[in-house]
């Protein structure tokens, strides 16, 4: 039931949103995010999908419009990028606060300033703590698995959050390549009727949505919603089973790349784990034992998992294509960190910020990153825990 | 139209009990756009603010209809996805009885924060009804100036100081902004002529696409005037021409109450503590804008 096409990364999202046909659509033109609406605009007026599209006048509106719709009991999505996620800031958390299994894709660029339209993940980042899923992609492929798996991940009845689909910007958007897609019964199939558990309009039932919730009731709220991220793993998990006998492609929480026997280790989001492979490959022939390990779910955070993944490496390069300006370390090493300590592990950690703005990272780039960790792991000690690749100094 | 004693009695969206202060009459707009609505199903969107706040403290809720407030500057972009999700489940088939769309703010969260979300929903024509219930600064936080509030007003960021007379700028006028969006309706409406304040929600309710009502809505705790004045005020301010009574449909402007005789912008101002530092001058310079804007409003209207 497979079919093989080429395609870009926004048009194999927008084909995805296709198929799961969502009954709003909210968005707003953003670089590099644009193409996916305006390829699904096509979709929406020559009549192939049931979807009303909202041309809203700005993302605040296109994540109000999203948490409207799909309070009112719709399948609701969105699309954005990098300035466009920060303008919806505020609405990005009432989404996961009110619980509302929204799908956005987000293609990931530079935030300003200075104005840059290119790949890193500051814009993902900044949002890593609002309560949404977060799924990041490799290529094309991942990307339209993972769109059609957020939507069933979003509406699991234990979960009912919100899920960001993170692809790089350009690198991914952008670049046509070759993947396997279903048709669209088959997605259907796939996701099922919707069946909302409150609507707007139930007149029979009528909802106050977004009250105000004082000291008193509040911090129940937020209980609830931390629980169903914790509980989310397994749930996760159970839709990339039952989406391997779609397509046969598995997903767990991470992928991980010649790991099990290595010594030292990289890990890292997106489609620089691509050309990260490559460079494993290549020490690997050098008989250097290299290995990688890729996120896919950064949010649940699956921090024991990582760490028995992890934990018998010498040295671990934990790369950031995001900075935290907190002169300690990016957020991802962050997180890494935080998981290792106390397990018993004497993994060597360092943290390499890269790729800010789009700036290129090359297989030397990645090698010079192994041989950093290669020192270390000959010599036990961390020279510098914060480093930063590829940029003039 | 119904009368007073029947009006009375009509069930309305919002129920008493609710947590306003005394005096406001923010849910007096409310209650009159429900009888104007009383055969309609509608859904409401609030703009946080006053009206939010106090009607929806978990878990008691003053609505009977379906109710949904996302933030303070959206209101406008909710509703449009409230009916956005309505059109698609009804050509779906999913839905069954007929709905209409009202969204209230307040001044703050619809002259200032959320007039782009506004602007946006009604250049793209979503079936609706927006209604600020305009009283002239956000009462919510605490009496601060915005672009609603009258000049000279004493506001808590506005206030009334030894070189400074309050605010020290002319109101925005909304009602037109919205009316030059070349929307099918919009209107000025003042709870007092309650009358004219309901055949216009109607009206609004009845058109097929974006409706603007700007509602006068004195607060008591703002304006500083005793608690059972508030309807007294909103007639001030109309017999003043203050707040002239108008609506616009399709592009045709239409006074839809003149004052016999004008009474002297004073007799608003002296009823308010916010105005109680002005001198004869700056009265005499209220007045004469006042004067300015309602011969401009009756030029409108073909009436001058």
């Amino acid at each position: 039931m497979r079919q093989k096409v080429t395609l870009t990364g926004n048009e194999a999202v927008a084909l995805a949103m296709k198929q799961l046909n969502p009954d709003v659509v909210a968005a707003y033109p953003i670089t590099p995010a644009t193409e996916i609406v305006q390829i699904f605009s096509t979709y929406v007026n020559d009549g192939l999908v049931d979807t009303e599209f909202v041309t809203v006048e700005s993302e605040h509106s296109a994540m109000s419009a999203t948490v409207a719709a799909a309070s009112a009991g719709a399948r609701a999505m969105t699309a954005t990028s990098a300035n466009g996620l920060a303008l919806m800031w505020e609405i990005v958390y009432i989404a996961a606060s009110n619980r509302l299994p929204i799908v956005m894709p987000l293609v990931n660029r530079a935030l300003s300033g200075p104005i840059n339209i290119h790949c890193d993940h500051s814009d993902a980042m900044g949002v890593r703590d609002s309560g949404w899923i977060q799924l990041w992609s490799e290529n094309s492929q991942e990307v339209y698995d993972n769109t059609i798996q957020a939507l069933r991940i979003a509406e699991h009845p234990e979960i009912q959050l919100p899920v960001m689909v993170c692809m790089d910007g350009f690198i991914i958007s952008h670049a046509m390549e070759n993947l396997e897609i279903l048709p669209d019964q088959a997605v259907r199939d796939f996701i099922g009727e919707y069946k909302p558990q409150k609507t707007l309009f139930d007149l029979e039932n009528p909802v106050t949505a977004g009250p105000l919730a004082l000291t008193d009731s509040y911090f129940e709220f937020k209980r609830s919603q931390a629980e169903a991220m914790i509980q989310a793993k397994p749930h996760i998990l159970e839709v990339a089973r039952e989406f391997a006998q779609t397509l046969g492609h598995e997903y767990g929480l991470f992928e991980t790349y010649k790991l099990n026997d290595a010594e030292v280790g990289i890990v890292v989001l997106g489609s620089t784990a691509g050309t990260a492979k490559v460079v494993v490959d290549k020490l690997r022939a050098q008989g250097v034992k290299a290995g990688l390990l890729k996120p896919r779910v950064y949010r649940p955070f699956p921090a024991e998992e990582l760490v028995q993944a992890l934990g018998h490496l010498k040295a671990l390069a934990v790369m950031d294509r995001a900075d935290s300006f907190n002169a300690f370390a990016g957020p991802v090493f962050t997180d890494i960190a935080a998981a290792m300590y106390g397990s018993g592990f004497e993994t060597k950690l360092i943290n390499y910020i890269y790729g800010l703005g789009g700036r290129d990272v090359g297989l030397d780039d990645i090698e010079k990153v192994y041989k950093h960790l290669t020192r270390i792991a000959d010599t036990g000690e961390v020279d510098k825990r914060l480093n930063y690749l590829g940029v003039r100094e | 139209m119904a009368n007073l004693r029947e009006l009375s009695q009509q069930e309305s969206f919002i129920t008493s009990g609710h947590r306003m202060c005394a005096g406001c009459i923010a849910p007096v707009v409310a209650r009159m756009v429900s009888m104007a609505a009383k055969d309609r199903n509608v859904v409401i969107a609030n703009a946080t603010g006053c009206l939010e706040v106090a009607t929806t403290i978990y878990p008691y809720t003053a609505w009977k209809c379906s109710w949904i407030h996302n933030a303070f500057e959206n209101a406008a972009a909710t509703i449009s996805g409230v009916e956005a999700a309505y059109k698609s489940l009804k050509r779906q088939g999913k839905i069954k009885d007929d709905y209409k769309f009202i969204a209230f703010g307040g001044d703050g969260g619809t002259y200032d924060i959320g007039i782009q979300a506004l602007s946006g929903a009604v250049e793209r024509g979503h079936d609706l009804v927006y209604v600020c219930y305009d009283n002239g600064a956000y009462m919510n936080t605490g009496i601060q100036r915005s672009g609603a509030t009258p000049k000279f007003a004493d506001t808590t960021t506005s206030p009334a100081g030894d070189v400074v007379p309050g605010k020290t700028q002319w109101r925005k006028d909304l009602t037109a902004i919205m009316a030059a969006h070349n929307i099918p309706y919009a209107a000025q409406a003042s709870p007092g002529h309650w009358n004219d304040f309901i055949s216009k929600a109607k009206k609004a309710i009845d058109v097929n696409g974006s409706a603007f009502i700007n509602a006068f809505a004195p607060c008591p705790r703002g304006w500083r005037y005793n608690t059972s004045d508030g309807i007294e005020i909103c007639r001030l301010a109309v017999d003043t021409c203050v707040w002239p009574l108008y609506e616009v449909v399709d592009g045709e402007w239409k006074v839809t109450y003149k004052p016999r005789k004008k009474r002297p912008v004073a007799d608003f101002l002296k009823a308010q503590g916010r105005f109680r530092h002005l001198t004869p001058e700056m009265i005499q310079e209220y007045q004469d804008r006042v004067d300015r804007d309602w011969e401009a409003l009756l030029k409108r209207s073909g009436e001058a």
